[in-house]
């Protein structure tokens, strides 16, 4: 229990998936502009990237490597991961509407987070066992939508700032996102 | 730019222009401004750049002229998947070649290397050219995009080794202060080799390119737009997965 406790603070907040391992930069650049869609992305990764690292957690433990094929472990975890993302897109569609309002535009957007696919290849780098795996998925995904939540945030107040001709738009964005890294760079001392 | 041209020019002077268009007037780093998750994580020295770089140029390569190959064999609707499924299986094909022959480098390069598939050039590369094109000029599409990205990568690896380390691949060029011999020297500024050096060094990066776009458009020769994520909205991008162009075929049906 300890140690799932540990992973889970260790992925969403030591080793933020974004601001120190640098995956899914893209969606945290290009949909941090309001708080409310910001953590409408947020919770659209963290419903992906747990089923993701379920799914392929349980394929990698049941098929691949008891075939002995697990060097096909990229080509496999990519195409499932895409096919995933397209399912749960049209699941949601048909019998939760009013959840794939909400999410449904940011689902494609998501197929190529780097971090889905981060996810599921480090939980096998690291031998993480189907439990684990999905603790780590989550807490991961959970790291993400706390830097895309708290950069939304900034990213508002930064709007009545007189920020320099030069820096508007991406590159005031990043020198914040580097002022939050060095931020969270304070955690790492927490395990 | 395109197969239209192909009739009137030589196939050299295609090549050639290919080549040039990757290096210098759409270079994936500075004027497209895409793959940034590699860009950003693996610059800490100017040889992960490097080999970064290299890997993603050879993965580009391959599957620019597979998918060249196959080009008029892939169905429209399918596309997307089978451009994954290539890349892929060219990635793993790297990732196992680097393991065996660089381990070192693949070592520090780690999660990044099977992270290619997910690099927005080289899916960007098979929809936009690639699958338009015949097989020669795709290659040296390939082979002019890659290079682009490794002369990226490199110089904002010199970048920061420079500034974090005082050293260029690896070898000290500029002499450490040593406060208790009382000798006088650079003092490494360690944030630019951590990561919010990377995330400062590519601001003032944007904010460079601001300028020269600026100066570019008054002279009346605009430079390429951006097309990343740093283009300012991820919806926006042109590019195959990111903006889920997956389902692009579907769309058209729908209208």
């Amino acid at each position: 229990m300890t140690e799932l406790i540990l992973t889970a603070i260790g992925a969403a907040i030591v080793n933020n998936v974004v601001l120190s391992q640098f995956l899914g930069i893209c969606p945290f650049l290009g949909v941090s502009k309001k708080v409310d869609t910001a953590a409408g992305m947020g919770a659209a990764v963290i419903f992906v990237t747990s089923l993701a690292a379920f799914v392929t957690g349980m394929i990698y433990k049941f098929i691949l490597a008891p075939a002995d094929v697990t060097y096909l472990q990229t080509i496999v975890f990519i195409v499932v991961i895409a096919a995933l993302v397209q399912f749960v897109e049209m699941f949601l569609k048909k019998f939760m509407h009013s959840l794939y309002e909400s999410l449904g535009v940011y689902l494609p957007l998501i197929t190529t987070n780097c971090a889905v696919l981060g996810v599921a290849l480090n939980s096998v780098t690291y031998g993480y066992g189907i439990l684990k795996t999905v603790v780590y998925g989550f807490s991961t995904a959970f790291g993400f939508f706390i830097a895309i939540v708290i950069m939304a945030g900034l990213r508002e107040k930064i709007e009545y700032n007189d920020v320099p001709e030069t820096f508007k738009g991406s590159a005031i964005v990043l020198v914040t996102a580097g002022l939050m890294s060095i931020a969270f760079f304070g955690f790492s001392g927490v395990i | 730019m395109g197969a239209e041209n192909n009739g009137n020019t030589g196939l050299g002077q295609i090549c050639a222009e290919r080549l040039q268009n990757g290096i210098i007037k759409e270079n994936p780093t500075f004027i497209l401004m895409l793959g940034m998750c590699p860009t950003l994580a693996v610059t800490t020295s100017a040889m992960n750049g490097v080999g970064m770089g290299l890997s993603t140029t050879v993965v580009l390569i391959m599957s620019n002229l597979m998918i060249s190959l196959l080009r008029k064999i892939i169905p429209d609707g399918v596309r997307m998947p089978a451009f994954i499924v290539v890349v892929a299986s060219f990635v793993t094909i790297i990732q196992f070649l680097m393991q065996g022959y660089f381990d070192d480098l693949y070592a520090s390069l780690g999660l990044y290397i099977p992270l290619i598939v997910v690099n927005c050039i080289i899916l960007g590369r098979a929809e936009s050219y690639a699958s338009k094109n015949p097989v020669i000029p795709s290659i040296f599409d390939g082979v002019g995009m890659g290079l682009g990205f490794t002369c990226g990568l490199t110089l904002i690896g010199i970048f920061r080794e420079l500034l974090g380390a005082g050293q260029i691949f690896g070898a000290q060029v500029l002499p450490l202060a040593d406060a208790a011999a009382g000798k006088a020297g650079f003092t490494p500024i360690t944030i630019f080799v951590l990561a919010p050096g990377a995330f400062f060094v590519l601001s003032m990066l944007v904010a460079v390119m601001n300028v020269l776009r600026k100066r570019a458009e008054a002279k009346g020769k605009p430079l390429a737009p951006a097309q990343g994520c740093l283009a300012g909205d991820c919806g926006s991008c042109g590019n195959a997965l990111c903006s889920g162009h997956l389902h692009s075929s579907e769309k058209k049906k729908e209208e």
